[in-house]
């Protein structure tokens, strides 16, 4: 298992090497420079080439790519942002905990909701249960995750006012930012009201992107436990006469919930990216409104910087899931 | 199982229904606490290295200049200097400094922290020189002292249009010009221009900057954590992408805040910022669309607040691109636009009116006689016809997507309808689009946005040398001509003190300008700002420059 490991783990470093290449070109390959984007309206022709020059951005391509790997790679500097001019890495601190928190409430959402939904249709194949879970299963992952959070947000925001409308917490709540996961810090601190703004302000942007896969995991749950459940291990257990029960729990979901792992360890690296939509209608302060904002900006540094993060946290994630596949599985287990 | 399911999936449902009914009470906002919806964060809180209006609006809350505007005009008006006087034909300004002003920190304000402030800037160096970072003084001054670093910034006293300042006594500053400017006093009412304490800047190290991978980086903490003006609030917190807190300074000099605080709530999306209203999260934004209009009209605790219009939307024409380098296309192309109809159509919301001119009406130098060209397809035609042109007349016009400006609130309805009613008028209009910033700036900047292209400006202070003088100065690639009797004129009229010959300088030059048509205004906008009806007090200005001091929530809330 060490060694399966510790391969994955050096294989991240042509993965990012060869990522960093892609970005960097991609990036530049853009239209615009950064130059025109902060001088805005007030740009002269002077002052543009003044800030080319300043940010190197007349050099070769293969030059700043050798400076940028420099400073990152030999200085462990993710460089300063073009247009906020602070550490990337400050505001890489600040940024990701929004986007981690709001992507594990999706996901807690559509894990705690999927599954049993997912059970209870297979259980009932054929029933109305399953019949409503599939259509509303296909409504899910048809509808775009920005269409339903604008929707969401006008209704049971704007309209019926139950839940905020923006940001991560509430204005006039002083919450101290010691990890910058509010949940956390709410507790840390013991401030349950800011605990319960926090709450508020994640449901309705969790609900909208856990939506595609609350949809995904509840029609893979329910095809496996039909899968499963005629399966002829699961025959011998009835046969011995265990209580359905213990037949669902340990023979039926247990297996059931392998594909399910796969799924939920994909599904969060698609978590990770739709949350630029969410956080953008939701005016949440994480990665996505981050990663926006650089685009239209031309923000390299904190570019090239955000998307290198989230794709070695794409790979981490998909390293944990294959870990966590081998624990689920044993034969997995044995085999290596 | 399933029964054993039941249990979390209800405990889930009843956290669900319990979260919904604790957040129907609303928490309600704390009473004199005012959160506005800005479109970001602010960059920086030092005023000399910002020129954006989201960083400029909690500026001018905590700093002060030696002149401001006066609420609701463009007029400049004292502020910590109670007047001036010019000498030495407009190269010297003697300002008599207000008595009895500290700046947050406690310490006083006097004609040394005047001269620390203008000495401070003139010597910025290195990363400070970056355009990006003093692009205020840059235009309005020129050079530096001395250039150091890698930088193209102008230098000495040869560019820059600061000479000196001399400490005359305690409360009386001079400030030497290397010629003569009019402009200079207007300038002075920018909020990058305000004077910050000389103990704050010095001890958080506000002048502490490296050159990190070609970008300059402020590690000092002063303009992210400690900014010491002398204004109406004070700094409190900042957390970005969140909120950033002012509270008001309880020494003011002035007739103290209402509000005891203000927080500056980003939130990019305008869609966002009217729901955030709707929901009482922010009482007040700025630059409502056009189409939202209706839904702030319609809910009886809302309302809009105009702001009285400062800017210009035009057509540039590129007379680098042929044939726009002849006189009778260009007149073709100003008959040729439907600027009435344009105006008059839902894309303004009624909140426009046709510009003749490339400044506003309200700013001294406006001329109400300049040729005016009323759309009159049939006589472009005839212009371009006499200018030896076969119709139509192949001609690219360029238009920004993604963006709304207050002087362009739908580039793409706007272009489609001057193409339309160009077309009427003998021309075969090209599309050209390109997203806001950078392409499309880019493209208008350096002449390559084609025959035509959308764009417009808001001003900054009340002189007309701020529209007239930005535009047509100095030859520039956007507009692609060198007509120096124009650049010549304006170069008089901003050196001119005398205001009256000042006035007749501008207006003389506008008529010029209409007469050879480097592009053709077509609106003055009022732009709207949209806020909960109980907040009063606030005095929408015509430079996006309020005073919140002023602010207060009606019907004792």
């Amino acid at each position: 298992m060490l060694r399966f490991i510790v391969r994955r783990l050096l294989l991240l470093v042509p993965i990012l090497l060869g990522l960093s290449i892609l970005v960097f070109v991609f990036i530049r390959a853009l239209p615009g420079s950064p130059a025109e984007s902060l001088l805005g309206e007030r740009a002269t022709p002077e002052a543009i080439a003044q800030v080319r020059e300043q940010y190197g951005l007349d050099d070769p391509i293969y030059i700043q790519y050798a400076k940028y790997l420099e400073t990152t790679v030999a200085e462990f500097d993710l460089g300063v942002s073009i247009v906020s001019r602070r550490d990337v890495t400050a505001e890489l601190k600040e940024r990701f905990p929004a986007t981690v928190e709001l992507a594990l409430a999706a996901m807690l959402f559509s894990v705690g909701l999927g599954i049993p939904l997912g059970f209870f249709a297979a259980k009932r194949y054929g029933g109305i249960v399953d019949h409503t879970s599939l259509v509303a299963s296909l409504i899910g992952i048809s509808i775009p995750i920005f269409f339903l959070a604008l929707v969401l947000k006008y209704v049971f925001a704007v309209r019926l006012g139950w839940f905020p409308s923006v940001g991560r917490i509430d204005v006039l709540i002083d919450l101290e930012p010691r990890t910058n996961f509010y949940v956390i810090d709410a507790i840390i601190a013991r401030d349950w009201t800011a605990l319960r703004d926090v709450l508020e302000h994640l449901v309705l942007p969790a609900v909208a992107l856990g939506s595609i896969p609350l949809a995904i995991v509840a029609r893979i749950t329910r095809a496996a436990v039909l899968d499963v459940q005629n399966e002829d291990y699961v025959r011998t257990a009835r046969a011995k006469g265990l209580s359905p029960r213990i037949v669902d729990s340990r023979h039926v979901l247990r297996n059931a919930l392998l594909p399910v792992s796969t799924i939920i360890g994909l599904q969060t690296g698609l978590l990770l990216s739709g949350a630029v939509l969410t956080e953008t209608v939701f005016a949440r302060p994480g990665m996505g409104t981050w990663l926006t904002d650089a685009i239209f900006n031309r923000d390299y540094p904190v570019l090239q910087a955000g998307i290198l993060f989230l794709s070695i946290v794409f790979v981490l994630v998909n390293l944990v899931v294959d870990i966590s596949y081998a624990i689920i599985n044993p034969r997995i287990r044995y085999s290596s | 199982m399933a029964r054993r399911l039941r249990k979390p999936v209800a405990l889930l449902a009843v956290a669900l229904v319990a979260l919904t009914a604790a957040s129907l009470g609303g928490a309600g906002h704390q009473s004199r606490t005012l959160v506005f919806g800005a479109s970001r964060d602010p960059l920086i809180l030092d005023p000399i290295l910002v020129s954006d209006g989201e960083s400029l609006r909690p500026i001018r809350q905590i700093f002060e200049g030696l002149m401001t505007v006066v609420p609701g005009t463009a007029r400049v008006g004292p502020s910590l200097a109670r007047s001036f006087k010019a000498s030495n034909k407009g190269r010297t300004y003697t300002f008599a400094l207000r008595k009895g002003v500290r700046f947050h920190d406690n310490t006083q304000f006097n004609a040394q922290a005047v001269c620390f402030n203008f000495k401070r800037w003139y010597n910025f160096k290195g990363p400070f020189q970056s355009s990006a970072a003093t692009s205020y003084w840059q235009s309005i001054f020129g050079g530096f002292q001395t250039t150091v670093g890698n930088t193209s910034a102008p230098v000495g006293q040869q560019q820059s249009l600061f000479r000196s300042c001399q400490v005359v006594n305690r409360y009386t500053a001079r400030i030497n010009l290397t010629r003569p400017s009019a402009s200079f006093i207007g300038a002075l009412s920018l909020p990058s221009f305000s004077i910050s304490s000389p103990a704050a800047l010095r001890r958080y190290e506000a002048d502490k900057a490296e050159l990190r991978g070609g970008s300059p980086v402020f590690t000092g903490s002063y303009g992210f954590e400690h900014p010491t003006g002398t204004g109406p609030f004070r700094f409190e917190s900042w957390r970005r992408g969140e909120r950033l807190t002012l509270a008001r300074f309880s020494r003011y000099w002035g007739p103290k805040a209402h509000l005891s605080r203000i927080i500056f709530r980003p939130i990019t999306t305008n869609a966002g910022r009217l729901q955030a209203l709707q929901t009482g999260e922010v009482q007040g934004y700025d630059l409502v669309d056009p189409q939202d209009m209706a839904t702030i009209r319609s809910n009886r605790s809302l309302r809009l607040l105009n702001r009285p219009q400062f800017n210009v939307a035009y057509v540039a024409i590129n007379q680098q691109q042929e044939p726009m380098n002849r006189l009778a296309v260009r007149q073709a192309v100003a008959y040729g636009l439907d600027r009435q109809a344009v105006i008059r159509s839902s894309i303004y919301a009624g909140r426009g009116e046709v510009a003749h001119a490339f400044m506003p009406p309200s700013l001294p130098g406006y001329a109400k006689n300049v040729k005016k060209y009323k759309y009159d397809p049939a006589r472009s035609r005839r212009l371009l016809q006499g200018a030896g042109l076969r119709l139509p007349v192949r001609i690219e016009f360029w238009y920004p997507s993604g963006v709304q400006r207050p002087y362009m609130p739908d580039p793409p309805r706007i272009f489609q309808a001057f193409a339309a009613s160009l077309e009427r008028a003998g021309f075969d209009v090209v599309p050209r689009s390109a997203p806001w910033s950078p392409d499309y700036l880019n493209a208008a900047q350096t002449g390559k946005a084609g025959h035509l292209h959308l764009l417009g400006w808001t001003g900054d202070y009340a002189d007309a040398d701020n529209f007239l003088g930005e535009f047509f100065q100095a030859p520039k690639p956007q507009w692609g001509f060198n007509n120096r009797a124009i650049h010549r004129i304006l170069e008089r009229a901003e050196a001119e003190t005398n205001t009256k010959k000042r006035t007749a300088l501008y207006q003389q030059a506008n008529r010029q300008i209409m007469q050879f048509l480097p592009g053709i205004p077509y609106a003055h906008t009022k732009p709207a700002l949209g806020f909960q009806t109980r907040v009063r007090g606030y005095i929408a200005s015509p430079v996006s420059l309020e005073p919140f001091r002023l602010v207060f929530y009606g019907g004792g809330t």
